[in-house]
Formats: structure tokens, sequence, C-alpha cells
């Protein structure tokens, strides 16, 4: 779950890492306490705000008043604007960047620190960005934070204080079971200090039940999507008009792969994970005629349960309820012969290969 | 011959005694693998298929000479349960539990190195060498015996390319289904070293699918250090950016990892990529 900034804060604040003052503002009310000129921030997960235009810089309050009206509501590549942040301006001697964040091929968390932070970090060099990795049975030691602080060309006192930081960002990594900790910019300040001018922390879903005080970011869903996560059906909203039912992440990419070399497009993708339960199966049915897509593809590869158990299920949905668009399913695997005997007068079209059916599936939805 | 599990693996199941310990006990039974211990902490002494359980590894372990854990506990208990094998001496663990939180992956796969142990998953369908064993939940009935190597980060994908294998005669050695977690135990790399060395695998398949460089880096290993010929199929070719297709591995991030760099990688190193997951076999079958 990706935090909003002003809750990545929050947590830095909890763990003793600097953070301008500022707080979350509805209304002119809200701006009472704060000290001009401050800076105004949309709150949205994603990034990009800055140039989309929910970053400003307010000078008095009727000026304030005004761009608090523009940002809020505002859309920011596909998302609203809902909550925006209000913060006092610092002075800056010295931008850099820091994060955490789990290097997959070495199974650590990686330490990332530059001393070229605040502008488009994606830019900055390999050479300029200063790696050390943390054996996750050690934790944290003076010598991979030496490894970093001794090259981001620092003085002594600044040295000291960027080292705290970076064992607090790996405390908060570990404790909150973050997929990423990132703070761009992290500033020295004029006054000396220093500060985290923004927050990007990414907590791993699989761990958020022992994050309680954690409350989950209140998402948007359709009905469908609603509907869908309720029942444990991965759903996946694409522009095209086949609906696509298939078991796992693999054979569900696999199908759509298959859909696009015949010019299909794929549309509602509903993967019902490493299961063929027929029970299952029928829910992602009536799920599937909700969406109205002009084609129905169930692609399924009957492993542990039997094919005939699930064509079953199928065709009870089927005779029961009525279906209005042509339906092509690919059923393989263990009782594959019983499965298409008793779809065979289901009105269903059967496609004997994965390829077979992709593109009659392709054909049927032009 | 064969890689990670054989005839002597004495496989003990740690969840015993929930659903799926139960009916996969019953299927592994049937597929020849030397099932000897259950652990379910309050359950000892009751039997599952008249496969005795224990309160706790340690106690299947000395009673039964265990030595291989498949591990189907629920997610909040899994790290809990590896740390356990690990210590009860277990050297091969098959960890099949998904949404286990990658923090805990990440600490057990370090301790199950420093234990000099293999550890397959999480989030894995497991393991089968056809004739011999079947430690996991994969469907024994697509199996048959022979020279081809499949190592895979899919689950029903995988199933279905061994299917097609079987269906034109074609055995395999070893199938491992590795996991679609960002945080797994025995990658292709450790894979492909295992069946260069194995005599009786003769060709390898590798299943990928986009996310992350697994891909990638195994293609660089390839190139250096194995001589066998390699098949791989890639899923995703056609997914949109930053779309979730339900693995947290299958996420496109910013160019990397995605399936025009993982099949450029393979068609460097001489992998022949298939186009479709059942064009596999084609390539096999012309091969041999």
């Amino acid at each position: 779950m990706k935090l909003f900034e002003y809750r990545g804060k929050e947590l830095f604040d909890k763990y003793g890492i600097s953070v301008p003052k500022g707080r979350l503002v509805k209304n002119e009310k809200d701006f009472s306490g704060l000290n001009f000129p401050f800076v105004l921030k949309a709150q949205v997960p994603i990034g990009g705000r800055g140039k989309a235009g929910g970053i400003k810089s307010v000078e008095n309050l009727k000026d304030a008043k005004e761009k608090l009206s523009q940002i809020m509501g505002m859309d920011i590549r596909g998302y609203t604007v809902r909550k925006v942040l209000a913060e006092e301006k610092v002075d800056i001697k010295k931008e850099l960047y820091l994060s955490i964040t789990l290097d997959r091929s070495k199974r650590m968390p990686l330490i990332m620190a530059s001393g070229e932070g605040g502008m488009d970090i994606e830019g900055v060099p390999d050479e300029k960005i200063f790696k050390e990795w943390v054996n996750p049975l050690i934790g944290i030691q003076s010598f991979h934070i030496r490894g970093i602080v001794s090259k981001l060309n620092l003085d002594k006192e600044e040295e000291k204080e960027v080292a705290k930081v970076i064992s607090k960002i790996y405390k908060l990594f570990r404790e909150y079971d973050c997929e990423l900790v990132e703070i761009n910019p992290l500033i020295i300040k004029k006054d000396g200090g220093v500060m985290a001018l923004d927050s990007k922390v990414n907590i791993n879903d699989d761990a958020m039940y022992r994050h309680p005080d954690i409350e989950p970011e209140v998402v948007e869903l359709t009905p469908l999507e609603k509907d869908a996560k309720d029942k444990g059906i991965a759903f996946i909203q694409l522009e095209g008009n086949i609906g696509v039912i298939a078991n796992g992440a693999g054979l569900t990419m696999a199908t759509l792969d298959a859909l696009t070399n015949y010019s299909g497009k794929g549309g509602v993708f509903l993967d019902l994970g490493g299961t063929d339960d027929p029970e299952k199966v029928k829910q992602a049915f009536e799920l599937m005629k909700k969406a109205k897509p002009k084609v129905i593809f169930l692609n399924l590869f009957g492993g542990i349960t039997r094919c005939d158990t699930v064509a079953k299920g199928v065709k009870e949905v089927i005779t029961k309820e009525g279906i209005d668009c042509p339906v092509v399913t690919r059923i393989k695997g263990c009782n594959e012969d019983i499965a298409k005997d008793i779809l065979k007068d289901a009105g269903l079209i059967t496609g004997t290969t994965l390829q077979d059916a992709a593109q009659k599936s392709s054909d049927l939805a032009r | 011959m064969a890689i990670f599990a054989d005839k002597s693996n004495k496989v003990l199941v740690q969840g015993a005694t929930g659903h799926q310990g139960v009916f996969h006990i019953g299927a592994m039974l049937e597929f020849g693998t030397n099932v000897v211990a259950g652990v379910t902490p309050g359950k000892g002494g009751q039997e599952v298929h008249d496969v005795p359980i224990f309160n706790d590894v340690f106690d299947g372990v000395s009673e039964t000479g265990a030595n291989t854990s498949l591990v189907l506990v629920p997610a909040r208990f899994a790290k809990d349960a590896v740390f356990e094998a690990l210590d009860a001496g277990i050297k091969t663990l098959v960890v099949i539990t998904e949404n286990i939180p990658f923090h805990d992956a990440m600490e057990f796969v370090h301790y199950s190195k420093y234990k000099d142990a293999v550890l397959i998953g999480p989030n894995c369908p497991g393991i089968a060498s056809p004739s011999k064993t079947k430690i996991g939940i994969l469907p024994g009935q697509i199996f048959k015996e022979g020279n081809v190597g499949v190592a895979s980060r899919s689950g029903t994908l995988t199933y279905e390319i061994v299917n097609s294998l079987t269906e034109k005669d074609i055995g395999q050695s070893t199938c491992v289904g590795l996991g679609g977690d960002p945080i797994i135990g025995t990658t292709f790399i450790d894979a492909l070293d295992a069946f260069e060395k194995d005599p009786e695998t003769k060709a390898i398949v590798l299943v990928g699918e986009i996310g992350g460089t697994a891909e990638e880096e195994a293609a660089e290993h390839i190139t250096n250090y194995i001589s066998k010929p390699v098949f791989a199929f890639i899923a995703g070719r056609t997914a949109p950016p930053g779309k979730r297709m339900g693995h947290a591995g299958a996420i496109i991030a910013r160019g990397k990892g995605t399936a025009e760099s993982k099949i450029k990688a393979f068609e460097k190193a001489d992998v022949k990529v298939a186009k479709f997951p059942t064009d596999i076999a084609d390539l096999v079958e012309k091969y041999i």
C-alpha cells in the first residue's frame, strides 16, 4: 500500500526524522498557526504532481485560499485530489536523495543515496548513486552507513545527521514491512540540521495485518471491482471487449498474449488464482455477465480439480441463467474428454488449442 | 538422477491436518512420495492417511528421520514454521504458502543458506521428479519420466507446458515451480546449475513471466555456464505497463523486466523462445 506523503511523514516523525511544520488543510481556518510563505501540496498516490500543478507556493491568506481551491478536486493523472498538505517553507543548503528498497536478485534491503537529490533522480548517472546492501540476518551496521555518507560530500556534522536518518529509515523499513522508503529530497538546511521534504512509503500488502495502526487508504472501487474483491478473484479491466476467465497469473497473461496475437482485445480479466474450483468458476461467470463483454473466453487448465467437475459448473450457470453472448471454452487437463462431452450440447464454442480458441474469440469479437 | 528431489527425500508435512494437508498427503502418497510425518501443533498422536502426526518438527524428525519439509501453514505462521524446520535439521524445504510478507521470506531465505538447505518457494506449486517423488501440490497425472528439466515461475502455466510435453511423449527429469513472489529461495540460476550437473537431464525448459530481472540474469548465466540446450516461454508480452496481474512478480516497472527485454536476453543466449506455451513441446520435439 502506498501511503500519502503526509502519512509517510507521520511515520518519519514517529521515528524522529524531522519534517517541515505542516498540516492537512480543508479551508482557510486550517491556515491559522502556519507562517507564510508556505507550500500547498496535493496528496495523491502517484509521482509527477509538481509538473501537473499540484504543488503551489503561497504568500498570503488571499493567495492561499485561491490556490487551495485550485488544487482541491483537480485531476492528477487519473487521481482526484481530496487532501492537501500545507507546509512551511525551509531554506535549503543542499538536496540529497535517500531510499531503502528491496533488491529482488540479492534478496536484501538496498540503501541508495545521492548527493544530487531533488531533481529528476532517474536522470542522475549510476556512478553518482551510492549503494549498500544489508543482509537481514545481521541488520544495519556502521560500516554500511559509513560506506554511504562518506561519499556524499558533506561536512562532519552533516555526515552525522544523515547517518542518523539512514539508521532510522532502515528501522522503519524493517519494522513496518516496507517495500520502499524514499526521501527525495532529504535536505541540509541553511541553518543546519537535516529534514525530509517529501516521503514515499509503500507497505507490503501481505503484512498489513500486523500494522493495525496504519489505516488502509480508501480506494474507490467500481461495483464490479468490489464484487471481485469480495469473492477473492483477481480482476483487471482493460480496454477491449473479450472477457477472459483463466486460472493462475501466468496462464491469464498467456491468454492475453494469445488474443493480441489474433488482433483480439482483452477486456475484463478474471484470474481465479491457482484454482479450478467449480464454485469459483460459477462466481466468475456471474461476475463476467455483469461486465457485458462481447465474447467470453474461458481458458482453464484442470490440475487438481478435474475438468469434468468444472464443466458441470459452467453448464449449470449457462443452462440455468442463460448467457447472451458467445462463450468460447478451452479446458485442458485431467478428464478433459468427459468435460468436452458435457459441454458439447450447452451451445458453447470449443477451442482445441489455446491458439484456436484465441482466434475464435477474436473473430467473434470483431 | 533428478534435481533437488528424488527417492531419498523423506517428507514431513507442516500444516498436515488442514483440508489442504489431508488432500495433498493423499495425492503425494499416490504419486509414490515417501511421506513419513505430519506436524500440526496440538494434533500430535493423530494420523492422516496412516501418516503419524507430531506436535513439532523436532519430534517428527527424530521419530521418522524426515529430511524434507513441505510447508502448507497459513502465511502468518510460515516464518516460524520454516525456522523451526531448519533448526530441526531439515535440508530441503518446499514452501507452498502464498501471501507471506516478503520481509519474512527475506529472513528465512537467508537463514536457509546459513543452514546449507535448499528452499523452494514461497508461493510455489512444489517439485516433481516423475516416477520418484512429488513434493507439493502439482497435479500428479501430467508427468512422465524422461530427460527434460523444467523450471518455472508460474503455476498453472507450468502444468499446461508439462502436459503438452507429456502428450508428445516427452518425459521430464524434474519439474520445479520456483514461485511467483519477489523473494524466492531457489532461482532459475540454481535450477540451471543443478540441471547442468544432472546426467538424466538432456534439455532444459524455463517458464518465465514479466517483472523482476530473473530471466535476464538466467540468460547471462546460460551464456557463461550452461552447455545443455535451453527453451523458454515468457508470459506477459502484451500486458499493459503497471497493471498487476495477480502476482507480485508480475509488475512491470519502468521498462525493466518487460517481456521484450527478457526475450531479447534469451535469444542472445541462444535460447529458443516459444510464442505460445504449448509451442515449447514442438521446439523440444524438433531438437530431440
